[in-house]
């Protein structure tokens, strides 16, 4: 089944109800347990790796001088950690194949 | 963290359920991720954030060991945007 919508969490609830046979709401709450692993992992500063899917790297930029577009003022930014995306080796290929 | 850490953690709290079981919604859940952007979509899970891919143009590149240029072809990769919320989390500390 070829799908090009946008999937939320309500449609993986009704996947793992459907194929796991968990209530809607306790698939919902399971989304939700894991979604909350994974942030607070990334909180605590540890990257966090799905094999065959993918690793959250956290990055820590240092302060730099940046300009507010609009009036050309210099401003500084504050060091701040980012969450970046590295898709693993097979879900670059899946998506590049299409299936 | 990794992938059977997570799996240890959600096993602590759902002792009702089966290891089986565990790793079944784990797998589910990523892999219906990947799914949906090898399809053509996109995923949104709010708070957490978007999953989409992005078009990469084809280019020239060139065989490091040869100096060769080669063509590369155009393609199409996975891109995370981290949501409004998990972006403020980070660093609050």
């Amino acid at each position: 089944m070829r799908s090009e919508g946008t999937l939320t969490r309500a449609d993986l609830a009704d996947m793992i109800n459907r194929q796991v046979g968990l209530s809607r709401s306790d698939s919902a709450g399971m989304i939700e347990s894991i979604l909350g692993h994974v942030t607070h992992a990334l909180i605590d500063g540890e990257n966090v790796k799905i094999s065959g899917f993918g690793t959250f790297v956290l990055r820590d930029k240092g302060e730099r001088i940046g300009r507010n577009p609009k009036t050309g003022v210099e401003v500084p930014i504050a060091p701040r950690r980012v969450l970046t995306f590295r898709p693993s080796q097979q879900m670059r290929s899946r998506v590049m194949a299409g299936d | 963290m990794i992938r059977s850490e997570l799996i240890k953690k959600l096993e602590d709290e759902n002792p009702e359920l089966k290891t089986q079981e565990i790793e079944k919604i784990v797998d589910l859940l990523f892999n219906q991720i990947v799914q949906r952007l090898a399809d053509g979509g996109r995923v949104e899970l709010r708070g957490f954030g978007a999953f989409s891919t992005r078009a990469r143009d084809p280019r020239k590149g060139r065989n490091p060991r040869t100096g060769e240029t080669v063509d590369v072809p155009g393609k199409r990769v996975p891109y995370f945007k981290p949501g409004k919320e998990i972006r403020e989390k980070l660093n609050e500390g």
